[in-house]
C-alpha cells in the first residue's frame, strides 16, 4: 500500500518553505527586527516541518509564505522544545 | 523626447524591492514597460505608487484586532444559522455557515463532519475506473459490509458466514482475502464450506462468548484506511476527485495513486500534526474564507490572516475563546473582564499576580488612556543629570 519512498511535506501546497538560519544569520535578523528571540512567533521542535529541516530548540526558522496580498511574505519562528 | 527602454524600467522597479511588496513590484514590471515613458514620468509614477502604498498601510497603534473582530463579526450576523451544504452528491452533507465558522475559531479537536478532499496522481486522475480503484483502497470495508447473513452453531461451536459475492466483486475482495484475514485473527479453524460460505470452527461452547466472537469477526477490517467511512467520486475540472466522509490524513497520503501534494482534510489538528503549524495556518485561512465566501460575504482576507496568525503563533493551534487567546491573556483584569470575573480575581490574588496595565481592557478598567493610536506614544523627559552627558 505504501509508496515506498517517504513523501516530502514541502511538496504539499499548504506547506511553505522553511529555512534553518545559521547563528550569525539569526543574530542579524534579531538585530534588524529589534526583538529578542522569545518575542518571535514560536514553532515546536516536534513540528513536521521543523523535523524535516533538522532544526533544534533555540534555532530560528525563516518561513517564506506565499501571501495572497503581498505575493511573498517572510516571517521568522523561534523553535521551542515541546 | 527620450523614452526609457523596457529593461531600464524593470531595473528601476526592482530597486524598490525593499519599499514595495513583491506583488506590486510584479504588477509594475508587467504593466509599465507597455507604455512609452520618459525617466521623469517613470519617477512620477513610482513616487505616486509608493505614496499610495504607504498611505494604505496600517498606522502604528491602530487596533487591528478590534477591526478584524468587527469585520468578521458583522457579516457573521447575516449568516444562515444552520446550513448544510451538499458537496456534490446528494447523500453527502458538510457543516457550513456559522456552525462551521465557530468550529474553526474554537479549534475543535474533530469537526462535526470530518471530510477529506483526495486528489489523485497523474496516472489515476483521468480514468474513472482507476479513480474507483484508489477509492476502494481508501474506503474501509468491514467483513460486516460483505456478509449476507451470519449463523452461530452452538452445538459445534462454529460461526457460519454467508458472503455477498456481488458486493465483494464491487469492492474487489476475493474469498481468499476474507479467509486470510480471518486466519490472522487466530480465533479458530477457517474452512470454506461452499462458494460463498465460510465456517469458523472454534471449541467455544458458551453462548455469550460466541456472540462476542461473532461481533469481533464482523468488525474485521478487510480493506481501506481507518476512519474513512464513505467515499464519493466526482469529476471536477476534467479530473476525478475523491471526497471522503471521515478523515485520516497521515494514512491517506501514503495510499498509492493519491496525489500527496494537494490532498487535504478539514480537520485542522490533523493538518498541524501531519504537515506542521504553517500548513495549519494556511488551512485556517482557506477554510474560514471558504465558509464566508460560500455565504456570499465579502470579508477581506487580511482580517482572517490576522486571526489565523493569532491562533497559531504559539506553535500549536489555540482557540479564540476561553481556553485560548482570551483565556491566556497576561493581564488579570483583562481576563476578569472576559468571563467568570471572581474566579480570575481570586486566583490572581492568591498567587500574587501583578498587572502591568499594558493592554486595552486593563486601562479602561482603571480609567487611564488606552494604549491605542496616539495613546500608545509615551514621552520621556531627559533628566538634568543625563542632559549634560549627551
Amino acid at each position: 500500500m505504501a509508496m515506498g519512498s517517504k513523501f516530502n511535506i514541502f511538496d504539499h501546497e499548504l506547506v511553505p518553505e522553511h529555512i534553518l538560519l545559521s547563528k550569525e544569520e539569526a543574530e542579524k535578523v534579531l538585530m534588524r527586527l529589534g526583538v529578542k528571540c522569545n518575542q518571535l512567533p514560536l514553532i515546536r521542535s516536534t513540528d513536521p516541518a521543523v523535523r524535516a529541516i533538522g532544526a533544534k530548540p533555540g534555532d530560528i526558522v525563516k518561513i517564506v509564505r506565499k501571501s495572497k496580498t503581498a505575493g511573498i511574505s517572510i516571517i521568522y519562528r523561534y523553535v521551542i522544545p515541546s | 523626447m527620450k523614452y526609457l527602454k523596457a529593461e531600464d524600467i524593470v531595473n528601476r522597479v526592482d530597486s524598490l524591492i525593499n519599499v514595495l511588496p513583491p506583488s506590486i513590484i510584479e504588477e509594475l514590471k508587467e504593466k509599465l514597460p507597455k507604455f512609452k515613458l520618459t525617466e521623469e514620468e517613470l519617477e512620477k509614477i513610482l513616487f505616486t505608487v509608493v505614496k499610495e502604498y504607504e498611505k494604505s498601510l496600517v498606522e502604528p497603534g491602530e487596533p487591528v484586532g478590534v477591526v478584524a473582530a468587527q469585520s468578521i463579526g458583522e457579516p457573521g450576523t447575516q449568516m444562515t444559522l444552520r446550513t448544510f451544504h451538499y458537496a456534490g452528491v446528494r447523500e453527502f452533507n458538510v457543516t457550513l455557515g456559522l456552525p462551521r465558522l465557530i468550529e474553526i475559531l474554537d479549534a475543535r479537536r474533530t469537526p462535526s463532519t470530518p471530510m477529506m478532499t483526495v486528489y489523485l496522481d497523474e496516472n489515476h486522475r483521468f480514468d474513472e475506473e482507476k479513480a474507483k480503484e484508489v477509492g476502494r483502497n481508501i474506503e474501509t470495508t468491514y467483513l460486516e459490509n460483505i456478509t449476507e447473513s451470519v449463523e452461530i452453531d452452538l452445538i459445534s461451536g462454529s460461526i457460519l458466514l454467508t458472503l455477498d459475492l456481488e458486493v465483494m466483486r464491487d469492492k474487489d475482495i476475493s474469498v481468499e482475502n476474507v479467509i486470510n484475514a480471518l486466519e490472522k485473527l487466530k480465533v479458530g479453524e477457517v474452512e470454506m464450506v461452499d462458494d460463498n460460505k465460510i465456517a469458523v470452527r472454534t471449541d467455544i461452547l458458551d453462548v455469550n462468548k460466541l456472540q462476542k466472537l461473532r461481533n469481533k469477526i464482523l468488525a474485521l477490517k478487510l480493506k481501506g484506511v481507518k476512519g474513512i467511512k464513505r467515499i464519493v467520486i466526482r469529476k471536477e475540472q476534467g479530473e476525478y476527485v475523491i471526497y471522503t466522509e471521515g478523515s485520516n490524513l497521515a494514512a491517506v497520503l501514503k495510499v498509492e495513486g493519491v496525489d500527496p501534494t494537494r490532498t487535504t482534510t478539514n480537520n485542522l489538528h490533523e493538518v498541524a500534526e501531519v504537515l506542521g503549524i504553517e500548513a495549519a495556518r494556511n488551512m485556517i485561512i482557506r477554510e474560514a474564507m471558504g465558509v464566508l465566501e460560500e455565504q456570499g460575504l465579502d470579508v477581506d482576507i487580511r482580517h482572517v490572516m490576522l486571526v489565523a496568525d493569532m491562533m497559531t503563533y504559539t506553535g500549536r493551534i489555540r482557540q479564540i475563546g476561553r481556553h485560548g487567546i482570551s483565556g491566556e491573556k497576561p493581564s488579570v483584569l483583562a481576563r476578569a473582564a472576559f468571563e467568570v470575573t471572581t474566579k480570575h480575581l481570586l486566583e490572581a490574588s492568591v498567587s500574587g499576580e501583578v498587572d502591568e496595565l499594558l493592554g486595552v481592557t486593563e486601562n479602561v478598567i482603571v480609567g487611564q488612556i488606552i494604549p491605542i493610536g496616539t495613546g500608545s506614544v509615551q514621552l520621556l523627559m531627559k533628566s538634568t543629570s543625563s542632559r549634560g552627558k549627551t
